[in-house]
């Protein structure tokens, strides 16, 4: 595959269809730019500030641009809050769609054919393979993106961070805890 | 004409555990970096649309068994040949032997950093009043149809509830086919997890898909 990607690329920058160096810039983005700190910082100011997350809640498109966060494959966000009876977990069983711009690229096993093929049918035994066991108790709501809305889990604020600030909250949002397959970190497990 | 989707996995039964790994592990090998790029690329001179991408990789005989990025640098040649903007004979030479044919953008290094926060929006103004409302109980068209699709299969002939309306959005199945983006009413349908899976599925599970109004008909 190197050799092939390689000459479809001589190929598409002879044939003058792209630039080599927008090339460059579209994968540092996504290395190094955009990534699930964005997502991670939307869910601790939900924490921090009830009125943002309120307003996440409601119209999470624009409360998530308010932070800075936009554009390809995030333009229609929805939020999904847990609770202590509800777990939300998102899929996409027809193909590989993310939330870009808060959680960066999507990870192998989400694009997955076991992921898709058992989010929707059996998510507990999916869940006991991240390591996260539900009460039975606990309502699950799996959400399949088969259209361009996006999802973003708000994962429940762990107990014990009363007086934490926005930026220490962030620390203990895992992308799995925004895709509903994970759950935060406790405060003073080491990162 | 069949249409032969094999992307089509919710709900299949066949499938082991799911493979984990680190949360900063992005790319497995230097040319999936380039497979991302490239597809972005080619996607924003606006040869074709992201649901003829969509349709391209989900009818690649050999989908199963080729990675992520193979699945898009596959489809990525495909399209270029179908669009005549690479022919067959150059890509087995892994040479230019053609004149270039035209886009109408070339995406510049300058420009991504905008083009990526604006993304492509699929909202569009209505042009006619929603047919169904939150809370409304409506069934999921049955059959197959002859083109792309985003009607999972094991959501089709169900009953589900309407749980929110999303404006009006390009229709996929349409714009896929290079017919016409035909905006429709979106909505999120929500089912039980009985209605999906019958007598043995999962207590406590509800699952929800978003369709398209064209998906839909009032229940029964």
């Amino acid at each position: 595959m190197e050799l092939r990607v390689r000459s479809l690329q001589t190929i598409l920058t002879e044939k003058g269809y792209i630039d080599p160096a927008a090339l460059d810039v579209l994968i540092d983005t996504y290395e190094t730019k955009i990534g699930p700190r964005n997502g991670a910082r939307v869910v601790a100011r939900a924490w921090a500030d009830p009125s943002f997350r309120k307003w996440l809640l409601q119209d999470a498109t624009a409360a998530i641009a308010s932070l800075g966060f936009t554009g390809r494959q995030s333009e229609q966000m929805v939020a999904v809050e847990n609770t202590d009876s509800l777990h939300n977990l998102v899929v996409c069983t027809l193909c590989s769609c993310y939330p870009w711009a808060v959680l960066g690229l999507p990870p192998t096993w989400y694009k997955s054919a076991p992921y898709r093929a058992r989010a929707v049918r059996d998510p507990r035994s999916v869940l006991r393979e991240f390591g996260v066991t539900l009460q039975e108790s606990t309502e699950i709501r799996v959400w399949d993106s088969t259209a361009e809305v996006r999802y973003l889990v708000v994962p429940m604020r762990p107990a014990g961070t009363g007086t934490w600030s926005e930026e220490q909250l962030a620390t203990l949002v895992t992308r799995d805890s925004m895709i509903g397959t994970g759950l935060p970190r406790a405060p003073g497990t080491s990162l | 004409m069949s249409y032969d989707s094999q992307a089509d996995l919710g709900g299949r039964l066949e499938y082991g555990p799911v493979v984990l790994e680190d949360e900063d592990k992005l790319f497995h090998a230097p040319w999936e970096r380039e497979a991302l790029a490239l597809t972005l690329a080619m996607g924003a001179t606006g040869a074709w649309n992201i649901d003829m991408s969509r349709s391209a990789r989900e009818t690649l005989p050999d989908y199963a068994s080729l990675t992520y990025y193979e699945i898009w640098i596959r489809a990525l040649e495909k399209l270029l040949i179908q669009h005549h903007l690479v022919e067959p004979d150059e890509i087995e030479a892994a040479r230019v032997l053609h004149p270039a044919g035209r886009v109408s953008r070339i995406l510049r290094a300058a420009e991504v950093p905008a083009a990526l926060a604006k993304g492509s929006p699929t909202q569009r103004s209505p042009a006619a009043p929603a047919r169904f409302a939150q809370g409304e109980p409506v069934r999921t068209r049955a059959g197959e149809v002859a083109h792309h699709t985003r009607l999972p299969g094991y959501a089709r002939g169900k009953t589900g509830r309407i749980e929110r309306v999303h404006g009006t959005h390009v229709f996929a199945d349409t714009n896929a086919q290079g017919i016409g983006e035909q905006p429709q009413w979106l909505y999120t349908v929500v089912f039980t997890g009985r209605e999906l899976w019958g007598t043995d599925a999962p207590s406590k599970l509800s699952v929800s898909i978003d369709a398209w109004e064209p998906y839909l008909e009032p229940a029964p």
